[in-house]
């Protein structure tokens, strides 16, 4: 920044300088005059933020802007770096890959957020309730998935969904029904990994509804009783429109959250049985690291950051008039 | 009000049942959520042959405890487990330090530009790690950082939500109380180190548990940095064992999800109160 490195006349200084009947604005470049602050010598700020600073540049803006980058290039990691302009870009519109994983992704996103965002709503409007016994335990219960990597979730879910062996199955064929091969099966495999994926991220939905809850004054309820309202009525007329930021920021979280997910993918189906789980994210990652081209991936990257955030901006402006409307 | 809760549910039966039932509902749903857990543990101490008997055994007798000495022999877990070890508390460590440091400038120093450098910091944050996977991979390969702990640690030593959020728990400090501090002669770090820090415990504990659960449970960076077996940390062990899943025996393979898992388990059974507060705090971001 050129212009910050010019220092700026401190005011006391430019009153000083005035009877030496120079003029006041060029004279206050001496560094003497100028550093000398009214309060406090100068700034010890840039020894705090300096290493933390440096090491978010580093690795975050560099390779941000490094990336876009690269989504003009055609990069094999070993030969040199070739311009192909919007290239890359063309060749992603053409790329049916790119529509299937991009609408794989959409059906993941609406299942998925769905699904958590009201699991999520009944089980904290359970626990909030004053009358639940054993709040902190069912809390503890529905948290525990969460703090576990998903690469574990994955391995373990892995052998409960076995078609052979697995416990799922097994009882399925102690009822007398044939279970389907969950993983192996097109119909199922997406289903699963949304079901694995809620499973580990309900207690999070659970827990920030709660947070909500406990945001919303107690006399809004009381008010709504000596109205005669049920306690569905409540929920309907108070709880609910009150939570509307809790549940906008769930929403927006699970989107992003859709075109994050990798690990579950990664573990457990591959991309596979005929590309039904190939969500976005791991068809980059194949792009980049199985086919090794990286320019292409870096396009595609910078596709997936840009669907993020319409998706966040529809997002917003939906709950923002939603929440309008009720004000 | 207390006392009359109860009484109602006598007087009006109807509730008393519909509050049971939903009880009931809710507990078995915890259950559920608990049962790839439970059922984690009973295949993990069962012999071989057993997971293949109808009808299937929640409690496996006697266990086979055994099944975890083997398990251990699969792969170098001793390694493994350092390896995650000294990934997440270097990154938890040095991050806390840096981004208290930055904090305290953000927060309490004056200086130019200082909020225009906040707004791009918080910039950052959108930054999705997709985006930055792969020139970070090409970063740490130009650095000649891959396959070693400097490339699994040092992207994770500075966080723009870490400084955020320290400086937001920093601003509530009083100003005189840093005032007096300088008064008395203390040096800015000084006054950081013995007035700011001391008072910032809380954040600073929610912080450590935040970063240090992202660390262990990381994939994405590992993946991308770790080439060689002994550089391997316990998720992508874990991923690898996943690929021999189909040829090898199946307690063996739970038996070892077991002891990565549990305790990570047992560290949130103890430490709750900063992993609920942390998600909280994370719904910040």
């Amino acid at each position: 920044m050129p212009v910050d490195a010019v220092p700026m006349p401190a005011p006391d200084a430019a009153v000083r300088v005035l009877p030496d009947g120079s003029s006041t604005s060029h004279t206050s470049h001496t560094p003497h005059t100028s550093h000398t602050s009214p309060r406090r010598r100068r700034s010890p700020a840039a020894d705090f933020v300096a290493a933390a600073l440096f090491l978010i540049f580093l690795f975050q803006v560099v390779p941000c802007l490094g990336g876009i980058a690269l989504s003009f290039f055609r990069y094999d990691g070993i030969n040199p770096a070739q311009w192909v302009g919007a290239d890359n870009y063309r060749r992603m519109a053409a790329d049916p890959t790119v529509g299937a994983s991009l609408s794989a992704t959409l059906k993941y996103a609406v299942t998925a957020v769905p699904l958590s965002l009201v699991a999520g709503l009944l089980i904290a409007l359970v626990l909030d309730e004053k009358w639940f016994r054993g709040k902190t335990l069912a809390r503890t219960i529905f948290f525990m998935p969460n703090v576990i990597s998903l690469v574990a979730v994955a391995f373990v879910w892995e052998w409960l969904l076995n078609p052979k062996f697995g416990i799922i199955n097994t009882l399925l064929k102690g009822v007398g029904v044939q279970g389907p091969a969950w993983l192996s099966d097109p119909h199922t495999a997406l289903l699963c990994i949304v079901l694995v994926q809620v499973w580990h991220g309900l207690g999070f939905s659970v827990i920030v509804y709660l947070a909500g809850l406990q945001g919303i004054p107690e006399v809004y309820y009381e008010a709504a009783r000596i109205d005669g309202a049920s306690r569905w009525q409540q929920v309907k007329a108070v709880t609910l429109p009150l939570l509307m930021p809790t549940i906008m920021f769930l929403s927006i979280m699970g989107f992003i959250g859709a075109f994050q997910v990798f690990q579950t993918v990664f573990m457990m189906t591959g991309g596979g049985p005929a590309d039904s789980t190939r969500l976005i994210v791991f068809y980059l990652w194949q792009v980049a690291f199985d086919r090794v081209e990286l320019g292409y991936a870096s396009a595609i990257a910078v596709l997936i950051f840009a669907a993020v955030m319409a998706l966040t901006l529809i997002q917003w402006r939906f709950f923002r008039d939603r929440v309008e409307a009720l004000t | 009000m207390i006392a009359a809760a109860p009484k109602s549910a006598f007087r009006n039966p109807q509730s008393a049942i519909v509050r049971g039932l939903i009880h009931v509902a809710l507990y078995g749903l915890a259950l559920l959520t608990l049962f790839p857990f439970l059922w984690m543990l009973s295949t993990s101490l069962k012999p071989e042959g057993e997971v293949f008997t109808w009808p299937p055994r929640m409690l496996p007798w006697p266990p086979v405890w055994s099944n975890y000495a083997e398990a251990w022999h699969i792969a170098p877990f001793g390694r493994y487990f350092l390896n995650t070890a000294i990934v997440a508390v270097s990154v938890t460590g040095v991050s806390l330090f840096l981004n208290s440091l930055a904090a305290y400038a953000f927060a309490r120093l004056r200086f130019r530009g200082r909020d225009l450098l906040f707004m791009c910091l918080l910039g950052t944050m959108m930054i999705p790690a997709q985006v930055t996977m792969i020139p970070t991979f090409l970063l740490l390969k130009q650095l000649g950082w891959l396959d070693s702990y400097l490339g699994l640690t040092v992207p994770g030593f500075a966080g723009a939500f870490g400084i955020f959020m320290l400086r937001q728990f920093m601003l509530t400090i009083p100003e005189d109380l840093l005032d007096a501090a300088r008064l008395d002669g203390c040096t800015e770090f000084r006054t950081y180190r013995q007035i700011v820090l001391p008072l910032c415990k809380p954040a600073l504990a929610t912080l450590a548990v935040f970063t240090f659960m992202g660390a262990w449970n990381d994939f994405i960076l590992p993946l991308i940095v770790v080439k060689s077996g002994e550089m391997r940390t316990l998720t992508l062990a874990v991923a690898a064992l996943s690929s021999g899943l189909y040829v090898m025996s199946f307690p063996l393979m739970m038996a070892a999800a077991t002891f990565v898992i549990l305790p990570v388990l047992v560290a949130f059974l103890f430490a709750q109160r900063f992993f609920t507060r942390s998600i909280v705090l994370g719904g910040l971001k």
